[in-house]
């Protein structure tokens, strides 16, 4: 669910949604998710100063409350 | 994105016949010319014209399926409701039980779901369409709630005669605050401190130095 959140956020604002790739896993009881994007759009997904970025991590949060801590990270 | 292919003996009137058919007017539509007409001689050689006419996307729509794709991943029932905000300009609210989700501390997740959707819905339109999120009229109660605020500190700034600082807004709720208090006849207000700590301070007046 959380994966399929950031997949829908990150292939609306891109260039290239076929090459959008999200990832999940388990660390140390934090789900870590990982967003790869089409070299040309990895600006499209931070943002300047990372305002994308911060939104998606945002929306990210508020939809994982009560599933445990959550981390995004985004791949170049 | 839909494309058709029509043809006319001008231009103009191939346009016309693909606007009609798309039920869409010239602004939402882009064409490529795929063969330019000739008048040929006595109606023999001549050529119409033939375009191919892609209908742009409606961002609003693009805006609202967004949301709707959002909100379905969140999957806690939320609905959406759109109405008419004028030109350029529309407007969704959102409704439902778990509708503080939504909103998020101060509003921030509101406020980033708004952002990310304007930033959907500009994607392919040259003239900026602005999107308002609202949830369940968060924003005019937040108003409201400033206001009062405002108030009730520009009191306690004035009968302590000292400063009174408040906790960190975005910079369009510090903005409501300036606004409400820009005329009152015993404090002043200004922002301090760097984003995303920069907070109002209310000081009663001909004290800002100290």
């Amino acid at each position: 669910m959380q994966k399929e959140l950031v997949l829908t956020i990150a292939r609306a604002l891109v260039d290239y949604p076929e090459e959008i790739n999200v990832t999940e896993e388990e660390v140390d009881g934090v789900t870590v998710i990982t967003l790869s994007a089409h070299k040309d759009d990895v600006g499209k997904v931070i943002g300047k100063n990372g305002k994308i970025a911060s939104a998606i991590r945002a929306v990210l949060t508020a939809a994982s409350k009560d599933r445990g801590k959550i981390r995004l990270n985004i791949a170049d | 994105m839909k494309t058709i292919s029509v043809t006319g003996k001008t231009v103009e009137e191939a346009l016309d016949n693909g606007l009609n058919e798309l039920q869409a007017s010239r602004e939402q539509v882009d064409y490529v010319e795929i063969q330019t007409p000739k008048k040929g001689f006595l109606n023999l050689f001549s050529k119409p014209a033939i375009l191919e006419i892609t209908l742009r996307p409606n961002p609003v729509g693009e805006a609202e399926d967004f949301l709707a794709e959002v909100l379905r991943c969140i999957d806690v029932g939320l609905e959406i409701e759109s109405s008419d905000a004028g030109e350029q300009k529309a407007r969704f609210d959102i409704s439902g039980d778990q509708i503080g989700m939504v909103i998020g501390k101060r509003g921030q997740t509101l406020e980033a779901l708004q952002y990310l959707t304007n930033l959907v819905a500009n994607r392919h339109s040259d003239q900026y369409l602005h999107i308002e999120i609202d949830a369940e009229n968060y924003r005019e109660r937040r108003e409201k709630a400033l206001e009062q605020l405002a108030n009730r500190l520009a009191e306690k700034a004035k009968r302590t005669n000292r400063k009174v600082a408040l906790e960190p807004m975005q910079a369009k709720e510090r903005k409501k605050i300036h606004q409400t208090l820009q005329n009152h006849s015993a404090v002043d207000t200004y922002s301090d401190g760097k984003e995303p700590r920069r907070h109002i301070v209310i000081t009663p007046k001909g004290q800002e130095n100290q």
